[in-house]
């Protein structure tokens, strides 16, 4: 899948192994969730409300457009949240209704 | 941090609830700890102003009690409600200070809610704290001080900045000249900014009319209409895109503070002393969460603000310090003054809201259902409007609808922006586990 955003300073950080969807994938330490998926897929979440997907829009937890489901049955908001390992997002597995 | 800066010296022992990991605010915001130390911080010219901010609470060391993870989610009285990472508390105070800082000044355009469009700021904290840009081929677009300043990080990063469109017109800011040398690095350093964009190919273009986003899943292209109504299309795969800013003044709302209209921004705001004070004795308000003024002038506030509440629990102060504080208020203020009528706010980008635009992101309420009801359904106020569509009603609490939706009211209804209204507020005022309310 495309993705939104790139790296522009590699920290070397210890890679954090994480899921989305099941699908294995990895970022660094010090990613906060929204990098962790929008260095490799454009979308975060299914929007409730009609056939669409959003991808976060303020970074600074205003606008709560980026709440993101883990498996656990957490909701976190990506943008406030600091990618760890083992965290098991799902993007189409967060059906409306 | 100023203020608990300023507390502290006097001797009191402040409480410093922090929602987020690290002091810094947005502006000064750091990446997260966990990022250590080979962060790149991308702040140029403040990079010192930075690390001098960062440095204040360490210096204080246990003379504040620094709370961070804390959201303040209710106000009640003088009691604070709290989510922390423990779970719910709550603290009651005889003298607050709120410093809750701003977000961007959305407005809804045809594409905005497409993967790929950010905010100005949004797009800058991508750069700031994580090392990362929004897109490889980005557009920028502001009415507002941050356009120059992000176009120029990120061209200096690398990134291919494919286009920098402001809302307002050239000659606005050529206009305040004058009151803009009141502060004359800032200006110089506004200057430099535009210099640099210019020379590598950035040139802002000024007077930019409606906008429009294009992509299937994913920002693909953006359409603009300059000055002279020419159209233009530019390729690019992320758009940053906010005009100006708002105070995020929920909590002064609950705290009953008294909120007045400002004409010349169309916003409202909580009323605040040139010293600090609010309508609420025992309740303070300093930096952008009371009116948006910048980094420097929330040092200086809360600064100030910390002074006057000292004298009002009847402790001497430096009367030297609060009269250089006062000078320099006075003088950013004047620079103030003028920088937001060189960026009025772009009124033609609200007639351009077509009816199919959305403009309630969290619930996806179109703008022409909001202008029905305020045409069909008197809902010319704006509570009554939320009420009948849901407009403001999600998780955002208006955030990111509630200015513009006054505005197409006011506009359907034909009445002055000022008789809409504001959204009332009310906790919790972000979202909070249901686990934690029940508490």
């Amino acid at each position: 899948m495309a993705a939104l955003f790139h790296r522009l300073v590699d920290r070397r950080g210890e890679p954090v192994p994480f899921t989305i969807d099941g699908e294995p994938a990895s970022a660094q330490r010090g990613d906060l969730l929204i990098t962790a998926l929008l260095l490799q897929r454009t979308t975060l979440r299914r929007f409730e409300f009609g056939p669409a997907h959003r991808a976060g829009f303020c970074l600074m937890a205003a606008c709560q457009d980026c709440w993101v489901l883990l498996a656990d049955g957490r909701r976190v908001r990506a943008c406030s949240t600091v990618v760890e390992p083992g965290m098991a997002v799902l993007v189409e597995g967060d059906g409306p209704g | 941090m100023r203020a608990a800066e300023a507390l502290a010296r006097a001797g009191l022992k402040p409480i410093l609830f922090d929602e987020a990991e690290r002091p810094g605010g947005q502006i000064y915001r750091q990446p997260p700890t966990a990022a250590g130390h080979t962060a790149s911080t991308i702040y140029g010219f403040e990079a010192r102003k930075a690390e001098a901010v960062h440095r204040v609470l360490h210096d204080c060391g246990d003379r504040v009690d620094y709370r961070p993870k804390t959201l303040v989610w209710n106000l009640f009285g003088r009691r604070l409600d709290l989510l922390t990472g423990d779970g719910h508390a709550t603290q009651s105070f005889d003298r607050l200070i709120l410093a809750t800082g701003a977000m961007d000044r959305t407005l809804p355009f045809a594409g905005w809610t497409l993967p790929g469009v950010f905010t100005l700021g949004g797009a800058q904290i991508a750069l700031k704290a994580q090392g990362v840009a929004i897109g490889r081929r980005v557009a920028f677009v502001g009415a507002g001080p941050l356009l120059p300043l992000v176009t120029h990080q990120y061209a200096k990063a690398g990134v291919e900045v494919v286009a920098a469109l402001d809302a307002t017109p050239f000659s606005a800011k050529v206009a305040q000249v004058r009151g803009l040398l009141a502060a004359p690095s800032t200006f110089a350093k506004g200057l430099w900014y535009t210099a640099r964009n210019r020379v590598r190919g950035v040139g802002i273009r000024n007077g930019v009319r409606a906008l429009r986003v294009e992509g299937g899943e994913r920002v693909e292209a953006l359409v603009w209409r300059d000055a002279s109504g020419t159209e233009h299309r530019v390729e690019c795969d992320a758009v940053g895109a906010s005009f100006g800013l708002r105070a995020e003044a929920q909590l002064a709302d609950l705290a009953g503070c008294r909120f007045a209209f400002a004409a010349e921004l169309r916003q409202w705001m909580p009323e605040r002393t040139p010293e600090g004070r609010s309508s609420i004795p025992e309740v303070y308000l300093a930096g952008d969460g009371a009116r948006i003024g910048g980094a420097d002038v929330a040092e200086l506030q809360g600064a100030r603000t910390a002074l006057a509440l000292l004298e009002d629990l009847g402790r001497g102060v430096d009367r030297g310090a609060v009269a250089r504080l006062d000078r320099a208020l006075a003088r950013q203020a004047r620079f103030r003054h003028a920088l937001d009528a060189a960026y009025p706010f772009p009124r033609h980008l609200v007639d351009a809201i077509g009816d199919a635009e959305i403009v309630c992101r969290c619930e996806g309420i179109t703008a022409g259902t909001l202008r029905q009801a305020a045409r069909d359904r008197e809902a010319g106020e704006v509570n009554r409007a939320k009420a009948l569509t849901r407009v403001g009603m999600g998780r955002c609490q208006g955030r990111v609808c509630g200015e513009a939706a006054a505005e197409l009211v006011a506009q359907a209804s034909g009445r002055e922006l000022e008789r809409v209204g504001r959204l009332r507020g009310q906790p919790p005022v972000k979202p909070i586990p249901i686990v934690v309310a029940a508490q």
